[in-house]
């Protein structure tokens, strides 16, 4: 079977069931995460994914890098699909291919991967460089890490796709940075992602590019919802809201995806971990009651008034 | 870099403590009893600058030499590169800057003023402070013995008692030029460690000034 039939195969499966794919390992049944479409495909996948910024980098740690790959069991399990990471995070590239390796060939893996590199010349051996680490056939998507040399890059990604070696293409940003420069690109290029920066007390995102993806069918993947530990540090022993309960959360760090997977516009929010609990936790964030409008805003004004 | 000053140290920081620390144990046990060895070079080196003379001042810019090659080479690019790829960068600069030292020691026949006050007592703090109490630091702040960071081992320790050496170099141009890398390395490690929240960021922030001050000392009354 040709792979994009078997992707569409295996995504279809986990849009019945993500839990059921993992095999005996699943047998616990993880309550099924919240499937989004990816407009330029209506591919479903899974509203939470993985991040790797220095959680993975470990380096030759050799029990660390046990720890990763149980992490990535973990979330497999749980039915989760997209794992992102990028040239720029020391070891993790290779953490995850250590991890794939040692968990077995994992089919309903979502690889997210980026291009960072000044020149675009160095682009393609950069990314055989990442391809290699990961040890898959090829990615599910390509990045432009932080818009590095965008054009030269998007030029080597649009490429590729024509032949069928990456199945998505799409750019990154973080922390509100280069958001005007964003903007254009959502608009003139035929991007199928865009990754940025949004959470309850960030949300510049709300004013223009998440309207604009939406409109232009372009999928939204979500880093930093929890400001890189920041938020789910300062709300620790913080008493949740009365209306948790109604939304199935039991800690800030739920309340906070199903704020971020809620909107429209996203597709996938990536938060990284070292835990096996908190990645379960993460999964099930999204598996649960999501919040209509009206609850979202009290999401944020619960967090914004701590 | 577009919108610069919307970085913070913090995102530059790759790693996490946690990782930092274990490889530094695990460093240490890979080269065990090196340490010793490393230990005892560090105290020689502090006694071959208090005795002074030529032949001395030759052997003490070797020995910081050393230190800079070995740590640069043995932790620099053989381990801490693999979590952070500055370090990559740094590896061939220690090496490069260690071949300054022992070419200087190798050249020069009276390279060290090693006795002139305040400059020589404010290096000789200096080396102390790099080579006796950052060894110290870990096991004083409840970390166990195998984090202690001795220099000649590794990249931190090793920069300061180069920086205590290259402050009592005789000739101004050479001394800021064998200053350069260690200098640089100690700016960069102490705003790691300060990210990282580790308190050993306090001792290298002191090993710079300290090392400011000899070399301001030393531009206010000349080396003659
Ligand atoms: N420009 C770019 O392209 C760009 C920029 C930034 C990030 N990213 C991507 O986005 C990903 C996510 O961003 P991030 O890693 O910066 O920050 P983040 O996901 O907002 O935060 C990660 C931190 O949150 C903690 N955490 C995770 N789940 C938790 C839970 N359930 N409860 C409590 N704490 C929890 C983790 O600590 P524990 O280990 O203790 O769980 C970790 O330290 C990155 O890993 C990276 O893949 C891309």
């Amino acid at each position: 079977m040709p792979e994009i039939d078997r992707r569409a195969v295996v995504a279809g499966m986990a849009a019945l069931g993500a839990a059921g794919l993992v095999g005996a390992a699943g047998a616990q049944q993880a309550p099924k995460p919240l499937m989004k479409t990816i407009p330029s495909s209506g591919e479903a996948i899974p509203a939470v994914g993985l991040g790797t910024w220095i959680t993975f980098n470990v380096g030759e740690d050799q029990a660390l890098r046990d720890e990763s790959a149980e992490v990535m069991r973990a979330f497999f399990e749980a039915g989760g699909r997209m794992i992102d990471s990028s040239p720029m995070y020391g070891s993790a590239q290779a953490v995850v291919g250590h991890g794939l390796k040692k968990l077995g060939s994992q089919q309903a893996l979502f690889s997210a991967e980026k291009v960072w590199i000044s020149s675009g010349r160095d682009g393609p051996g950069q990314i055989e460089q990442t391809r290699r680490f990961w040890g898959v056939p090829r990615f599910d998507l390509l990045q432009v890490h932080n818009l590095l040399a965008f054009d030269s890059h998007f030029e080597t990604l649009e490429a590729m796709k024509a032949e069928g070696k990456v199945r998505y293409v799409g750019v990154t940003t973080s922390e509100g940075r280069r958001h005007g420069d964003l903007e254009k690109l959502l608009a003139t290029r035929k991007l199928d992602f865009v990754q940025l920066t949004y959470n309850p007390v960030d949300r510049e995102a709300e004013q223009r590019l998440l309207p604009l993806a939406r409109e232009r069918g372009i999928a939204v993947i979500v880093n930093r919802p929890f400001r890189q530990g920041d938020l789910t540090e300062e709300l620790e022993g913080e008493k949740l809201p009365d209306f948790a309960g109604e939304l199935g959360a039991t800690s800030w760090a739920q309340l906070i995806l199903k704020f971020v997977a809620s909107h429209p516009a996203v597709t996938c929010a990536i938060p990284a971990t070292t835990s096996v609990s908190h990645v379960r936790e993460n999964l099930a964030a999204v598996s649960g009651p999501m919040p209509d409008e009206a609850m979202r805003e009290r999401i944020a004004k619960a967090l914004t008034e701590i | 870099m577009s919108e610069w000053w919307t970085y913070r140290p913090s995102d530059f920081l790759l790693f996490s403590p946690r990782v930092y620390e274990r490889l530094i144990e695990s460093h240490n046990a890979g080269v065990w009893p090196w340490q010793l060895a490393a230990l005892a070079a560090g105290l020689v080196l502090i006694g071959l600058v208090r005795r002074g003379g030529p032949q001395s001042g030759r052997a003490a810019l070797a020995l910081a030499g050393a230190g800079l090659a070995m740590s640069g080479w043995g932790f620099l690019w053989s381990r801490y590169a693999g979590i952070n790829w500055a370090a990559a960068y740094a590896a061939p600069a220690f090496l490069t800057a260690g071949a300054g030292f022992a070419a200087v020691a190798a050249l020069l026949n009276a390279p060290l003023r090693p006795t002139v006050r305040p400059a020589g007592a404010l290096a000789a703090v200096l080396l102390a402070l790099a080579v006796i109490a950052y060894p110290l630091a870990a096991p004083s702040l409840g970390k166990p013995w195998s984090a202690a960071e001795i220099a000649g081992v590794m990249p931190d320790p090793s920069a300061l008692a180069a920086l205590g050496v290259a402050a009592l170099v005789r000739r101004p141009f050479l001394a800021a030029a064998l200053a350069a890398v260690p200098a640089l390395w100690s700016l960069y490690a102490a705003m790691t460690l300060f990210t990282l929240g580790a308190p050993e960021a306090w001792l290298i922030a002191a090993g710079l000034a300290l090392f400011v001050a000899a070399v301001t000392a030393r531009a206010v009354q000349p080396y003659r």
